[in-house]
């Protein structure tokens, strides 16, 4: 188990009169995947906002490296090494892979008097960068990164963040609009970030993506923690009813059946 | 690389359609009209309106990157004429205080329009359609209550009158088009080449990712209406300069005409993609297209059906470019 990197105490976030989250209790650690899960609405998009810096909780502290914290903005969550990447990748369609990669921290060089954009140096490392987690289809830093695939252009966020030193991994929704396929190479770069040493944390609502790389769970119902535990502590199906808001499955599916029985027998 | 990828390396820059568009125009008007407008007389011709349509152009372009519109320039223009001509004309001040009063007014309806479009979340088209009028109004207004006129008489003589409105290399080229190249020039470093431009794209690619990358999004657009919007009174002031003279209509034709410069250029309407070079050419497609059109036969008035032609073609093929950019990946040794 490694170093706690960032916790949340007793976080509670309301906008206006209304609770979002409540007494929101959670730890990462450094070379471990909180798997954070919950059914749309339970609060999993509001804990990754406050975590990265776009809202601010309305109680409770964060700590991180023992000390507390406080983001009043993205770019002050970016400084504390917290990444977000979001489905789509968070990256820009018609810009070529190497200036997205560098979006914000462009490296220059001069040329005569002028300092101008290293398009070399900055495809380079990209490329670079991306192979290293094992994307090597992508070897142009000059192709557009609309051009790329669901999974490469998450595989380039990802290798973006840990190249400007990330230390929390914040991964919303990566596999959710992925094929089978696309969905496994995510998981093995969220595999490879964790082998690196990174806290993961990986939203998801795809039970089987979380139980494959997943090395501790946190169940959000309605805004607050309803299970937190450590990977094989509960099946698969106990996850599945805790993400459908603690009904189980099979109150679920006699539901559905219920509904359409009488549909059938028209 | 062989010459068949540095072809298709061409094709996919955004300046591509725009290039292509501007050889149409060149060869459309030369088997018409002859050659005359490519002599010095016709070269004067476009290149004056050319010049007077890019400085605005290449901003408006900008903003459209960036994800934004900026359509009050059609009274910016008009306004920094005026603004000149009632301050050194009607009042008899200083030149110098006349071109820096102007000035100061176009950095500040820049900065209301920036300011508004930033704060309010309203789109900038609705914002800047609403400083369109109220600036029309204003300008008209005051002239009519400070001159009791709709048109200013200014005279300029001296360095003023040869830095911002004067006729250069024997008498027929506008002071502009010099304003105009070297303005280019220093869009396509700060664009292409600096940092700054990387960010402009990535502000019309997401905004939301862009601010999250920590780009200063709201400041960067506040700036890019600051540079329209004194773009547009600058290029009313050296007409004014250049004329003798300010009225307080016209203008509005500088509205659709840079729009349709930049489309033609390849700049996205939604954003992202588009270039600097591809504006200024597409800038001079327009300015052929408006003038090639007195060296022909053809009645004027058909004019306005090629420009609206021309501007469906490109936008066409400016799709199939992008496409052509999106889906490129380098060939494998075999396929």
């Amino acid at each position: 188990m490694g170093d706690t990197i960032l916790s949340l105490n007793n976080i509670s976030k309301s906008f206006g009169p209304i609770d979002v989250l409540h007494d929101i209790n959670l730890e990462v650690r450094a070379g471990e995947v909180l798997c954070l899960l919950g059914d749309n609405g339970a609060g999993k998009s509001t804990v990754i906002r406050l975590l990265s810096g776009v809202h601010q909780p309305t109680s409770g502290r964060m700590v991180m490296d023992g000390k507390p914290v406080q983001f009043k903005n993205p770019r002050e969550a970016a400084d504390h090494g917290i990444a977000t990447v979001h489905q789509f990748g968070g990256t820009f369609p018609l810009m070529s892979i190497g200036r997205s990669f560098f979006i914000g921290r462009e490296p220059t060089r001069w040329f005569g008097p002028l300092k101008i954009y290293d398009r070399k140096k900055a495809n380079e490392i990209a490329v670079k960068a991306v192979q290293n987690f094992g994307i090597t289809r992508i070897d142009d830093g000059d192709r557009l990164v609309g051009g790329l695939s669901g999974g490469e252009r998450q595989a380039l966020a990802i290798a973006r963040a840990v190249h400007f030193g990330a230390r929390v991994l914040i991964l919303d929704e990566p596999t959710a609009a992925l094929g089978v396929k696309q969905a496994t190479h995510v998981l093995c770069i969220v595999n490879e970030a964790k082998k690196r040493g990174l806290a993961v944390i990986f939203i998801t609502h795809q039970v089987m993506h979380a139980m494959a790389v997943g090395d501790h769970f946190a169940v959000l119902i309605r805004g607050a923690v309803a299970a937190d535990f450590r990977k094989g502590e509960r099946t698969r199906e106990q996850i599945t009813d805790l993400m459908a808001g603690g009904e189980t499955m099979a109150t679920l599916e006699a539901e559905i059946d219920a509904h359409s029985t009488p549909a059938s027998a028209q | 690389m062989n010459s068949h990828s540095a072809l298709g390396g061409l094709l996919r820059r955004p300046e591509s359609g725009a290039f292509l568009g501007l050889i149409a125009v060149l060869a459309f008007f030369g088997i018409f009209g002859g050659l005359t407008f490519l002599q010095p007389a016709g070269m004067a011709s476009w290149m004056n309106v050319a010049a007077n349509l890019g400085v605005i152009a290449i901003p408006v372009g900008l903003l459209m990157i960036a994800g934004e519109l900026d359509i009050s320039v059609g009274a910016m223009v008009p306004f920094g004429a005026m603004t000149v001509a009632v301050v050194s004309g009607h009042y008899g001040l200083s030149i110098w205080l006349g071109i820096g009063v102007t000035l100061i007014f176009g950095v500040l309806v820049g900065l209301i329009n920036g300011y508004m479009v930033v704060r309010t979340a309203v789109p900038s088209l609705i914002v800047t359609l609403g400083s369109l009028f109220a600036v029309q109004g204003v300008v008209l207004g005051l002239t009519v209550l400070i001159t009791k006129s709709t048109s200013v008489a200014l005279k300029v003589e001296g360095p003023a009158k040869a830095i911002f409105g004067d006729f250069v290399f024997g008498g027929q080229v506008q002071a502009m088009v010099l304003w105009w190249l070297v303005v280019t020039a220093a869009y396509i470093y700060f664009v292409h080449f600096s940092r700054f431009g990387n960010w402009i794209f990535a502000m019309g690619g997401d905004k939301v990712s862009a601010r999250n990358a920590g780009i200063p999004t709201e400041r960067m657009t506040i700036v890019l209406f600051v540079l329209s919007s004194t773009s547009a009174v600058f290029v009313g002031m050296c007409q004014a300069i250049l004329y003798n003279s300010a009225q307080v209509a016209g203008g509005q034709s500088f509205i659709f005409n840079s729009i349709i410069s930049v489309v033609v250029g390849g700049v996205l309407l939604t954003g992202g993609f588009g270039s600097i070079i591809g504006i200024f050419f597409g800038t001079i497609t327009f300015a052929i297209v408006n003038q090639g059109i007195y060296y022909t036969n053809f009645d004027r008035n058909w004019s306005a059906l090629i420009i609206g032609v021309l501007l469906l073609v490109a936008v066409l093929m400016n799709n199939t470019f992008r496409k052509m950019a999106l889906s490129y990946a380098p060939k494998k040794g075999v396929k």
